[in-house]
């Protein structure tokens, strides 16, 4: 075996200019994925960023790795075919949430269901910021934009409920600007066997400025938001007083001090349907959740093609001319 | 069985028979004009085929819409088309009959199944009276012959319930058609018991009633006369018949192993491409992944990230699933990346007619993307040539780094032929070239190849090559994003340049018949064995006709130009409105007419010759 790889996190910089608006959520990102990636142990050329189209899909440009810009929403489709032809790379897909939840929401849920090895990374910013500020399908109701003048009519998707609900097995959350929790969910994902889903709250801060500010904001975490860890308990608040108890099926907030320890929710990756249920707390009742909401095995797809690749040929490779004599043959003198 | 010989009915020689199969989707009609396909194909006869499917997976039976239909010449002389009209047909209902009637040669035979002949499917056929029993088939020879009836008696003693027994009537009813055209029963016999093994009563009752059928008509005599083909002067070698989508299938995966790279298939299921998919997914042993993708979208565009990785991507559709592919072929385009889309074109526009066939597609394949996007066109134009073309596409596409669109139809996918198996080792050689790590120093992703202007093949995972691609327009050389007015000019032209190269490549361009004439006959895909039959026949007349077939639709052979100055008149028959023609006008500045037929159907060699001699001798 070689040395271990050890990059740092300007290798991974490409020399092209980075082009986002100034104060942009996406550059803390870069950061971040970069720090992330110099740590994997990958060597760079088996790093393969793949992308759609939106401000996020130029994420490819900006990293000094092999990079595929490609077309609006399909970003899962492309990733698929690339590494079942070369299990070995370390593939990530990128894209906002216009392009994933809306013109490649289908893609993304059969690449969840099929479990491929690779990490998708969804920018929301609850809007479209390259095309300049229309509605997209996680704008809030009732928000006013280019394209709904008298406010959105839409129903939100919700990302997460969406990546469970198809079956995703890694599943998390977290926010641009928050480096140490960004780039350790990153080292996760890509330790994760399967196709692992992380929401990043991204700040659009021509079109949608500090959409995220009233759950995941500077002065507003502390109270609105809940970060999960496994085995712990869901434990949130300025003086880490709050939690969270199962009142049947419904979820309420606590105050520590006031009920027994057993009472509170402690989180488990593995647990079926609890993925949804944090997927779906939000304000006012209840923090918005960050961290691995989901975490579980199931065998890979790119996996499952070579194995059966393999038990096909396991007594031998046929010749072509094998192939060509397959079925009922005659011979014409 | 020399008493049976005795008695038997005088035997005629027959240079070609069209006999066409017709019954409810569940007769078994396919399988049965499948069977006696093998059968003829063993015996050394020279086979085209037409399957003829309805719409409906299993129509209610006995209605007009819910007839499937199977029809093939076989002859002793070379055969390039199912042929016009049938010489005998084999109805199995009143639907049967009345749906292919028209169809028939006028004095040809008919074999009907008498017990379907109720007056419930006699309605249902919209039959106000029985045709076999008032004078609507004067004229034809009938044959009635109670098959459901005499299959049961056959099997009186089988343990297998009714509705089973009646099942093997198909069997009874091939056996009638081998005693007819004396053809032998061992193949059958054989499929049967490999088919249904560990099923030996099915086993028995099926070979039964084969039986049964053969012994009727040898011992009742209802045929006045039995017919022998021999078999015809075909090109020394091993044969198998193979269906044009079965040899598409067989064409990329070869390609891909000539290659030395694995194929990677991406399909949705479309009609009538689906058994593109169906035949690669059984081939895992020859390295070929394939992913049933979620729609035809993701299907084009995990065969783009397949070839991105260093497979061959390929993915198969049909007419509705190639407008759909219609951006990212253009992102292929933009990348510069291997890729084969197959369009087994079928009836459009829209949905259409799903399983019949049609030539409508030319057009959609050279314009249906957005910007300058010219892509290589192949066309196969028969069923087993249709391994070739496939091959051909595979390997001008990675060749030349570029998507190419390869055009089937219906027709071509669903007949059969038989196929002279190739040597493995006599096909030509394919290159991927991919550029390794010693080639980091100066590298450059949209360099080019000074001889065919394609860029470099890179595979990720390779040291010292990362680099970025994408569908935004590319800076010469560099690869990087370019808004330059005259970059964009140039990139465009450069790619218009490198597919207009693969005319270098070509070999000479099909010419039958003289290279100076009245008339050139010009044609692409399945219409060639109609085209080549009315031309020979109009050559034999001595007329000054030549025939020349394309498999290059775009760019066109660099001989054509040439080829068309030599001759008064241009006549160019196509299954659609008129595409290649208009294409031919504007390339040529020729007054081409077309022939343009649009009906589901090939092309018929008597109409083509009709065509020939309007041109001819009209005013046109």
């Amino acid at each position: 075996m070689n040395a271990p790889i050890q990059l740092g996190r300007k290798d991974l910089m490409s020399d092209q200019e980075v082009r986002w608006c100034p104060g942009c959520g996406d550059y803390a990102i870069l950061k971040s994925v970069q720090g992330a990636l110099a740590g994997l142990g990958v060597a760079k050329e088996n790093m393969v960023v793949i992308s759609g189209i939106g401000c996020a899909a130029r994420f490819p440009y900006y990293m000094d790795t092999y990079g595929f810009h490609s077309i609006h929403g399909r970003a899962p489709a492309f990733a698929t075919g690339a590494k079942m032809a070369n299990p070995d790379l370390s593939v990530w897909v990128i894209g906002g949430d216009g392009d994933m939840m809306s013109i490649g929401g289908n893609h993304l849920i059969h690449l969840l269901r099929r479990n491929v090895d690779l990490t998708v990374l969804l920018f929301n910013n609850r809007i479209y910021g390259l095309t300049k500020g229309q509605f997209s399908p996680t704008t809030g109701k009732g928000v006013k934009t280019k394209s709904s003048p008298m406010g959105s009519i839409d129903e939100a998707f919700n990302p997460l409920s969406l990546a469970l609900g198809a079956g995703a097995t890694f599943v998390g959350r977290s926010v641009d600007v928050w480096g140490k929790h960004l780039e350790a969910m990153v080292s996760a994902a890509h330790a994760h066997k399967g196709t692992s889903f992380i929401e990043i709250l991204q700040n659009c801060i021509i079109f949608n400025k500090d959409v995220h500010d009233g759950t995941v904001g500077r002065a507003t975490k502390a109270e609105h938001s809940v970060d999960v860890v496994h085995g712990q308990p869901v434990i949130f608040g300025a003086n880490s007083d709050k939690g969270i108890r199962l009142n049947g099926f419904t979820p309420e907030v606590v105050n520590v001090a006031d009920v027994d320890a057993s009472e509170l929710l402690v989180h488990d990756e593995t647990a079926g349907g609890l993925g949804q249920l944090l997927a779906g707390f939000d304000l006012p009742d209840l923090p918005m959740v960050t961290g691995i909401l989901r975490r579980v095995e199931r065998p890979t797809y790119e996996v499952a093609m070579d194995a059966q690749v393999a038990e096909a040929q396991a007594g031998g490779v046929p010749s072509l001319d094998d192939l060509f004599a397959q079925g009922d043959t005659w011979t014409v003198e | 069985m020399t008493e049976a010989a005795q008695t038997s009915p005088p035997s005629e020689e027959l240079a070609s028979v069209v006999i066409r199969f017709a019954g409810d989707s569940g007769d078994g009609v396919q399988l049965t004009g499948s069977q006696f396909t093998t059968t003829s194909a063993l015996a050394g006869n020279d086979i085209a085929t037409l399957p003829d499917y309805p719409a409906e997976i299993r129509a209610p039976a006995g209605t007009l819409f819910g007839v499937s239909g199977y029809q093939l010449q076989f002859g002793s002389v070379a055969v390039r088309t199912p042929g016009d009209q049938p010489d005998a047909l084999v109805a199995f209902n009143p639907a049967a009959l009345k749906t292919n009637l028209a169809r028939l040669r006028r004095g040809g035979l008919i074999v009907v199944n008498t017990d379907a002949f109720n007056k419930r499917n006699l309605t249902k056929a919209g039959y106000d009276s029985n045709p076999l029993e008032d004078d609507s088939l004067v004229g034809y020879q009938l044959v009635k012959v109670g098959m459901t009836e005499l299959t049961r008696l056959a099997l009186a003693d089988s343990p297998l319930g009714k509705k089973d027994k009646d099942r093997a009537k198909n069997f009874f009813a091939l056996g009638l058609v081998y005693f007819l055209y004396s053809r032998d029963l061992q193949h059958t016999i054989s499929w049967i018991s490999t088919k249904f093994e560990g099923k030996q009563d099915v086993i028995d009752a099926n070979v039964k009633a084969l039986k049964t059928g053969y012994n009727y008509a040898l011992t009742t005599q209802i045929f006045v006369s039995t017919f022998r083909i021999s078999e015809a002067r075909i090109t020394p070698g091993r044969y198998r018949n193979l269906t044009g989508n079965m040899a598409t299938a067989l064409g990329f995966v070869s390609a891909a192993r000539t290659a030395g790279i694995d194929l990677f298939l991406g399909s949705y299921p479309i009609t009538p491409a689906s058994d593109i998919l169906h035949a690669l997914s059984s081939m895992r042993s020859q390295g070929v992944r394939t992913l049933q993708a979620e729609d035809e979208i993701a299907a084009v565009c995990a065969a783009i990230g397949a070839s991105y990785a260093g497979h061959l991507g390929i993915c198969s559709t049909s007419g509705p699933g190639l407008a759909l592919k219609g951006e990212a072929i253009g992102l292929a385009l933009m990348v510069e990346l291997p890729m084969v889309v197959i369009n087994v074109q079928r009836g459009g526009p829209s949905t259409g007619l799903p399983t019949k066939t049609e030539q409508s597609d030319l057009f959609i394949a050279m314009y249906g993307r957005n910007g300058e996007s010219p892509l290589p066109i192949v066309a196969a134009s028969s069923p087993a040539d249709c391994f070739e073309a496939a091959y051909e596409a595979a390997r001008i596409s990675v060749k030349w780094r570029t998507p190419v669109i390869f055009m089937s139809d219906g027709y071509l996918g669903n007949g059969s032929e038989p196929w002279k198996i190739p040597d493995s080792a006599s096909l030509p050689p394919i290159d991927p070239a991919f550029l390794g790590a010693d080639a980091a120093d100066g590298f450059q992703p949209y360099s080019r190849d000074p001889e065919t202007l394609a860029r470099p093949w890179v595979k990720p995972g390779t040291p010292g090559l990362e680099h970025r691609i994408g569908g935004l327009e590319k800076e010469h050389l560099t690869g990087n994003v370019s808004y330059d007015p005259a970059n964009h000019q140039r990139m465009c032209e450069l790619r218009r340049d490198k597919v207009n190269r693969v005319r270098m490549d070509m070999g000479p361009l099909h010419v039958s018949g003289e290279r100076t004439g009245d008339v050139l006959v010009i044609g692409w895909g399945s219409t060639r064995g109609a085209i080549a039959t009315a031309v020979e026949a109009a050559q034999a007349e001595g007329k000054r006709v030549t025939h020349s077939h394309q498999r290059y639709i775009h760019p066109l052979h660099p001989d054509l130009d040439d080829l068309i100055r030599g001759f008064d008149k241009v006549l160019v028959p196509e299954i659609n409105l008129g595409q290649l023609v208009k294409v031919l006008r504007a390339e040529y500045l020729v007054d081409a007419r077309g022939f343009n037929k649009i009906t589901g159907q090939p092309l018929n060699v008597g109409e083509i010759r009709k065509a020939i001699d309007d041109l001819l001798y009209g005013d046109a």
